[in-house]
Parts: C-alpha cells; structure tokens; sequence
C-alpha cells in the first residue's frame, strides 16, 4: 500500500494543456463546456461502436482516458450503454455484419443525438471501401454529424475534433 | 491413453523426419519447391488429408493454420504445421464442385473454426466434422455464394440492409436454475464486436460460446489483384494492435517468393519496430486487467508508461502504432544516431519503473487474490487446443518463434521464453510482465549493434507466378501469411493468420467455472483479436 502511494505522490499531475488549433484551449474548452451545457445539460456521455474497425482507434479512444489527455476533465465520459449517451463515436468501415447492430445501437440513442464517425474508414470506407462484406463509410448507414481523419486519429485529434464538434453545434 | 498425456514441446520431431513419418503411415508425399518461406513443403493426395493429421497429432506436431485457393476446377488446400524446429505445409486439392475433404478437426481441435471457415468461403465440405454449423457467415451473402472464389467480385450482390444474425444454432442451455446471457456484439467497453454466450447457474458460468464475425470486412478478396504495395497497405490494417506482425509476415511472404534478401539494417530494425509492439500491447494489457479488478491505480501507470512509449514512436517512426513503416524489401525509415540514443534512454527509464510497478503488482494481495486461480488453462487444454503466445507460455507451453525457428535477425540474439504452469490471469499477467523485460534487453542489443548499410533492397514483382509464405512470432504469438504473386506482380492471394484464431477458443476453455463479473478480466487476459480474426 505504501508503494503504491508513493509512486503515486511520485507520479503527480500529468494532464496537458492541449496545443491550440485555431484558438486557445481555454476558448475551446469552454466553448464546448458551454455547448455542452446547452445541448446536454453538465456532462456529455459517449457510446464507442466499433462497426468493423481494425482496432487501431479503439487503442487511441483508449488513450484520450489516460492521465495526458484525461477527457473526463472536460465533462466528457464513455458510457456502457447507447440508452445513456448523447454521443456516438463510431469507428471502422461497416461491416455488412455489423449494419443492423449499428443501426439499433443508433435507434436506442436518445435524441439530441450527435454522431461522429472517428478515423479514415469511418469517414470513408478506408483501405476496405464498399464491398461484398463492407458497406463503407458509417454515413451510408446511419446519419453521421462530423468525422475525425486519421488513421487512426492521434488521441490530440480526437479531443480537438470532438471539441470543435460540440462549437459547431 | 498415454497420447494424450500433456508432453512438453520437446517431444515434437524435427522437419526433416516428417515425410519420413508420413510415408512410413503408408501417405505417399511430394515435395512442392514453389512455395518458399516455410522449412517444408509437401503434397499429398487429398483422401490422406485426415490421415495425415492423425500422423501429425500421434508425433505431438502441432497444428497452425489452414486456408484454401480457388484454381478452378480445383480448391487447393494448405495447412501448416509446427515441428519443434520449423513448420511444414501439407498441400492437397479438392474439385471446386462437390469437393470434400476428411476434416482434420477430429485430431486437431484448433482446426474446427478454419474448417468451418473454408466451408463458407470456398463451398467444399469437410467430412467428420463434429460441427456443421457455418462460421465466418453470417447473413451479408447466400448460402450458396462463395467470396473468395475466382468468380465472386469484390463486390458482391448485397441487400438493401444485411439482416441481424438472429438465427445461429447455439448450444442451447438447458435444465432447472440455468439461464443464458447474451453479450454482444456491441459490448459495454471500448471493445471491438463479437456475441458470447453464456449459460451460468447462480453466479458461476457454465459454458460459454462464441460468435463471432461481425468485423469481417473482406480483406482477403479485397487483396486481390492489388500490387504489393497495396497489399501492404492492407496488411497493416488487418489488427491494428499488431500493425509491425502483419505487416512483417506480409514483407516475408512477398520477399520469399521472389527471394528478396533483406538488408541487415533492416531486418533489425523490423525488430525493434516488433518488440516495440510488444511492450506497447503489454503495457496497456497489463495496465487493463488490473483496472479489471478495480485496481486504478496500474491503470493509470500503465497508461502512462504506454503513451510516453508511442510518443517515442511518433517522434521516431511517424506514427504512434508505427503503421506502413514496414515495406517489401525493408523498412521506409531509418533510425539516426540521435533517434537511437533517445530509444536507449527511453528503455533505461522504462525499465527503471517497470522494475518498480511488476513486483508491486505481483505482491498487491488485493489484486494477487483477484487474479490467481481465475480462469485456469490447463496445461494440457493448451496443448490440445494449439494456444499461442503468452497464453500458451502460462500455460507450460513455450513455443516461440523468435528461439525455436529463429527469422533475422532472432538467430543472432539469444530470446529468453518466460513461462509458468498455473495457466490462471495471474500466470498470464505474469509472463506478460517478464516478457517486458526480455523486449528491453533485446531492443538494448538490436540497438547497440546496429548494422550499417541500406534499409531496404529494390522489390521487383516476378514475371511468373510465385508464392511465398511469411512466418513471425507477434505480441500475441505466432502469426502466417501466405502470398500468391501472379505474372503480372499483382496479389492472386493474400492469407493472413492472426494468434487469434487459436487463441479465442483458449477462452472458451478457460471460463468454466469462472463468475460472471470476472468474465472481463478472463477475456482481457487473453485478449484475441476481433479484427484479426474476422478479417
Ligand atoms: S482508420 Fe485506420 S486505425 Fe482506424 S479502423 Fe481504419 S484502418 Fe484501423
């Protein structure tokens, strides 16, 4: 027990102060606060889908919980059920497997909805497209709002992309 | 009897007296040159399919990974095997019409999915299969259609809308006080999608069944026809997780061929960028199952020992996975002496802490109390179903590539194979926090003796057809692919076999008994790859 509360004394604070994009972080943060107040009332909730991903946004959906990027500090948590979220981050092309799951994951959201399609494939198919087993981008299943680039998104890509979302709305 | 008492891998022949074994069994082979990259490879006719499994199983050889290729009239069938010193490939054909097989599951265990698999994708039968039920289809095509046939475009005849797979046979749990639970595909975490099955009584789960699937996105048929390059493109994606080992079995595959030789400053460097992979897997793995168990705290650590780690990759690879930085012929980047000693201080510093964090995890009574005993395989249940990586290693099973069939650069360093016999999450944790270590000392001598030299020898595409198979010991184990070139230098096939495949069934095997909370902990321990499984 002492260990680990030494290493944890040892450890300290470790989030940073995001780099800013257009505008300071300060503006972007409280912007989205702001948005997210008026859209959702304190906190926002989001539901991860992994639609047919390769699993590499997942590992940077992850990240953007680690003690640098710490999302939750912005109002921002990942919920375990579509019924409890504001906010669907939808990674990887379609799978033709995945198309129904998807779309009841989408129904069973409560509206305001918002829908961002996170990572290259998502955006537009990828390197899989549309195909026998792929139906490409999320958007040609379900509404999407925004999209996020990358493949994957570097956790700072993602926090910027769904801040500058939220202002957007 | 006495076959199926668990023996340790030393018992296993070595290559060279395979076809001698075979042949003694009354199975005529031929040795089939053309195809490069594994130690042997051999055809037989198709009837001693079976026969020749059981041969492999008596022997204690074991079984890796089968696949097919459509050559109309004919589906030619391919199954590695590993011996103690290497893998060998048995090849046979079956007639593209009716075709079928004696399935090799009956001795082989880890062979029902693929199987199952070939069925769905090829249309031939396996005869003797103890599961008839299809296994990669779901309901995106017909039951009578066929991807990766010649025929069948890329794009297939979909419908407006692919129906849910509502109607597939599970086990059905049965009698007073037991009840199912459904999970999936979307699951509760940050997770890629798949079903599980349970049936529990009271607390306690009784079996488990796995559907799994819904991240099949047609990689295989979409290599078709591309060049290398983009092949390439596609190998890195098949799990991103482990980008570097697909990529690496990739290159091999194509390399081997045409018989490409590598520089040696790349080969290292494909190492680095591999054991790199590994830590940064373990790290996080390692950190997520003690969260499992409510133990924050290495979460936390663990989270930030892995990110500081994939920032070096970023600031040295490009890219925080190092995704598309190895390519046909070597590797697109070089690493300057500066980048090498910011790598040497980054292992001091990580070795530092780790020497701190493992033991206290290993001592942290709370967690220890959690984690032992929790989701046992079994020795033997390792052995019989085929496990890989740090699960078979947790389980007594220590194959590993890198010591036993060494690939360059492994032939030049010495590879330390952790491994305990418990089989529990502790056990699984445990191997994976030694292993960091071994990574440490490995990239330590990859790094201090780099080769000078290119980094990546010219790839010429062949102007026949040529076929090669890539062979690399991955984060999570032994991962295959197999590459057809055709005359023109495009991909005629592209087959990539991910640890997954062998290991999801270890947790079917390990759960009985476990409760229905510590199902999380159990599935991270293992951690099988959706993606690389679905493909
Ligand atoms: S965008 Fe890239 S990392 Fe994300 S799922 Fe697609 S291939 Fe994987």
């Amino acid at each position: 027990m002492f260990h680990v509360l030494f290493k944890s004394f040892k450890t300290g604070c470790l989030t940073e102060k995001l780099p800013p994009r257009d505008e300071s972080l300060d503006q972007v943060g409280e912007a989205c606060r702001e948005e997210i107040a008026r859209l959702f009332g304190k906190s926002m909730a989001v539901r991860m889908v992994d639609a047919g991903s390769c699993n590499g946004c997942e590992l940077e959906m992850h990240a953007v919980n680690n003690g640098f990027y710490d999302i939750e500090r912005f109002g921002i948590h990942f919920v375990a059920s579509p019924r409890h979220a504001d906010l669907l981050l939808v990674t990887g092309p379609v799978s033709r497997h995945m198309q129904a799951a998807l779309k009841r994951t989408y129904d069973a959201t409560p509206s305001p909805k918002v829908v961002i399609a996170m990572g290259d494939c998502a955006a537009c198919g990828g390197e899989f497209g549309v195909s026998y087993a792929s139906c490409g981008a999320v958007s040609n299943v379900i509404p999407v709002d925004a999209v996020i680039r990358g493949c994957p998104p570097t956790p700072l890509q993602l926090l910027q992309g769904i801040l500058e979302v939220l202002k957007a709305r | 009897m006495t076959k199926s008492v668990h023996k340790g891998q030393l018992e296993s022949p070595v290559v060279a007296s395979l076809p001698t074994l075979l042949n003694e069994a009354g199975i005529p082979t031929t040795e089939m040159p053309a195809v490069k990259g594994a130690a042997r490879a051999l055809s037989i006719d198709s009837r001693f399919w079976a026969k020749a499994a059981s041969v492999m199983a008596e022997n204690y050889v074991r079984w890796s990974a089968v696949w097919g290729e459509h050559d109309s009239p004919n589906i030619l069938i391919k199954a590695v095997f590993a011996a103690r010193d290497g893998h060998v490939l048995l090849c046979t054909s079956v007639q593209e019409t009716g075709g079928v097989l004696p399935s090799q599951t009956p001795f082989f265990p880890a062979a029902n999915r693929p199987e199952r698999t070939l069925q769905d994708m090829f249309g031939i039968r396996f005869s003797d299969h103890p599961d008839q039920r299809r296994w990669l289809r779901h309901l995106a095509w017909g039951e009578d259609q066929f991807p990766l046939r010649k025929e069948f475009p890329l794009a297939g005849t979909p419908q407006q809308e692919t129906p849910p797979d509502c109607q597939y046979a599970f086990i059905p749990a049965e009698g007073e006080g037991l009840y199912e639970i459904p999970v999936g595909p979307v699951h509760a975490g940050i997770i890629e999608p798949g079903h599980f099955r349970f049936s529990a009584m009271g607390e306690d789960i009784l079996n488990l069944e796995q559907h799994l699937g819904y991240v099949h996105k047609g990689i295989e048929k979409c290599a078709e026809g591309r060049d290398v390059q983009g092949l390439l493109r596609l190998a890195a994606r098949v799990s991103g997780d482990s980008t570097v080992t697909h990529s690496w079995a990739a290159c091999q595959a194509c390399e081997n061929a045409v018989g490409l030789k590598v520089p040696d400053r790349a080969l290292v460097i494909r190492a680095i960028l591999s054991e790199r992979e590994r830590i940064a897997n373990h790290l996080g793995d390692i950190g997520a199952c003690c969260n499992d168990v409510g133990f924050a705290f290495a979460l936390v650590q663990f989270g930030r020992l892995r990110e500081l780690w994939q920032r070096d990759n970023a600031t040295v690879f490009g890219h925080r996975f190092m995704m598309d930085v190895v390519t046909a012929g070597g590797v697109t980047r070089d690493i300057s002496p500066e980048h090498v000693a910011l790598l040497q201080k980054s292992i001091v510093q990580l070795r530092k802490e780790l020497k701190e964090l493992i033991p206290m995890l290993c001592e942290y009574p709370s967690l220890q109390d959690r984690f032992r005993t929790t989701g046992i395989l079994s020795p033997h249940v390792a052995r019989t179903i085929g496990a890989l990586g740090y699960v078979a290693r947790a389980s007594d099973e220590c194959w590993d590539m890198r010591r036993d069939a060494p690939y360059a650069p492994y032939q030049n360093v010495t590879v330390a194979v952790p491994n305990c016999k418990e089989g529990d999450t502790a056990g699984r944790v445990r191997v994976r926090g030694e292993e960091l270590f071994i990574s440490l000392d490995l990239l330590d001598s990859f790094l201090s003796n780099m080769p000078s030299g290119k980094i990546s020898a010219d790839f010429h595409a062949p102007q026949t057809d040529c076929f090669g198979v890539g062979l690399v010991e991955g984060w999570r184990g032994e991962t295959i692919a197999y590459v057809h070139l055709d005359s023109n230098g495009t991909v005629a096939r592209y087959f990539p076999r991910d640890a997954s495949w062998l290991n999801w069934p270890a947790l079917e095997a390990l759960i009985g008994g476990v409760i229905v909370p510590d199902f999380p902990l159990c599935n991270k321990s293992v951690n099988g790859s959706y993606s690389g499984h679905d493909v």
